[in-house]
């Protein structure tokens, strides 16, 4: 059960009224100072995992949600140099693609940020939806995650970009592990982390800038700064199990606050210290190997290890 | 009795005023540690007091994917 808060919940620096309460660590903010509180938190991991520079160019993968537009907008307000880009999936239900594009397109505009759009369906000639009609969609939000981990590389090779940040929070990253550890999949294990290095030209590196803020305040960051975003869950995401992981966290993370942070930053501090160490064949779609340890998509040229077609250009053929 | 709405996705009550946040968004059956509560576009602490006419909106703050 989760303690009530206390009566006169003041801002812990200030003495103002406090609008959170982050008991993790043992920290309550106003308005104020959360606002300084975040922006420190993110460039501060910016720098100790040295996810890129001021002179780098970023390409911020954007889905209209809280996350990935509060990132956008912190990295802007830190002064990095960013674009943002839209992969639109094709989903009809309640309009949430169009609805989603729309939110990041008046979040840019209205900031006179660029950005640019990649419409699945115009682009490969089939929605994501599609895909599951194809045999090899079955798991739908496991090919979601692919079609967007190759556009987004896609994007970042034509373009030139020196990473791609994306919106992971400390939820999703501890809903991730748990679920990585509670299927021992070693190769995941020794990947995950607030940076996916670059091992090829072809695949840039991944970041995730706002991986010590859990997800609650990098909502109450987005309510505070104004920030309009899409408040409906992905119609393919509503059982998700990630989102089930997430409250069996979060009953933990009330019993004993700072349960996710020591999760996750225990992974993170013992691959680095190298206490923790997995090892397991790697990943197809997105393997962490050397330049030299590819082969050539024949279709998109893109790095696979798998011989002929890489695992984003086998989806659009037909089932066996 | 005067009271405060609150709204969390369809959902609508009516509590009474005098009560804290935390404990409308208890008596919702709701984790308080998943929502924020937002009020006139500004969001509140946990402990703030609803007043009569409150407009009061729980933001869900799990996404999946």
């Amino acid at each position: 059960m989760t303690r009530p808060p206390r009566p006169y919940m003041k801002c812990n620096l200030c003495g103002g009224l406090a609008i959170i309460r982050m008991p993790q660590h043992r920290l309550n903010l106003c308005e104020e100072h959360f606002d300084q509180w975040v922006l420190k938190m993110v460039q501060r991991a910016i720098e100790r995992h040295s996810m890129f520079r001021p002179h780098e160019r970023v390409l911020v993968a954007v889905s209209g949600g809280k996350d990935s537009l509060a990132l956008w907008d912190i990295l802007t307000r830190l002064g990095y140099q960013t674009e943002g880009v839209y992969i639109h999936l094709g989903i009809t239900h309640e309009d949430y693609s169009d609805v989603s594009q729309a939110q990041v397109e008046a979040f840019a505009v209205e900031r006179g940020l660029s950005y640019q759009v990649v419409d699945v369906g115009a682009t490969y000639g089939q929605t994501v939806p599609d895909l599951r009609n194809t045999g090899r969609g079955k798991h739908l939000c496991a090919v979601c995650g692919l079609v967007k981990r190759h556009v987004m590389n896609r994007i970042a090779y034509e373009g030139g970009y020196d990473a791609i940040a994306t919106g992971h929070q400390l939820d999703d990253e501890a809903a991730i592990l748990l679920q990585n550890t509670l299927h021992w999949r070693a190769g995941y294990l020794q990947r995950q982390g607030p940076v996916l290095p670059s091992t090829h030209p072809r695949l840039a590196r991944k970041v995730k800038p706002l991986c010590t803020l859990y997800e609650r305040e990098t909502a109450a960051y987005a309510l505070m700064r104004g920030i309009e975003f899409v408040e409906q869950e992905c119609p393919y995401a509503v059982r998700a199990t990630s989102i089930f992981i997430k409250h069996i966290l979060n009953q933990l993370e009330n019993r004993s606050p700072g349960t996710k942070r020591q999760f996750y930053d225990g992974l993170v501090r013992g691959r680095a210290s190298g206490e923790l160490v997995f090892s397991a064949p790697d990943i197809d779609d997105e393997p962490a190997l050397a330049p030299d340890d590819y082969q050539t998509c024949p279709r998109c040229g893109q790095p696979t290890l798998s011989p002929g077609l890489c695992a984003f250009c086998r989806l659009w053929e037909p089932a066996p | 009795m005067e009271t405060a709405r609150i709204t969390y996705r369809k959902r609508v009550l009516e509590v009474a005023a005098g009560m804290t946040v935390y404990s409308a968004i208890e008596k919702m059956g709701i984790d308080p540690s998943t929502v924020i509560a937002v009020r006139a576009k500004r969001v509140v602490n946990e402990q703030t007091i609803l007043e009569a006419g409150d407009e009061l909106k729980l933001v869900n703050v799990i996404s999946g994917g």
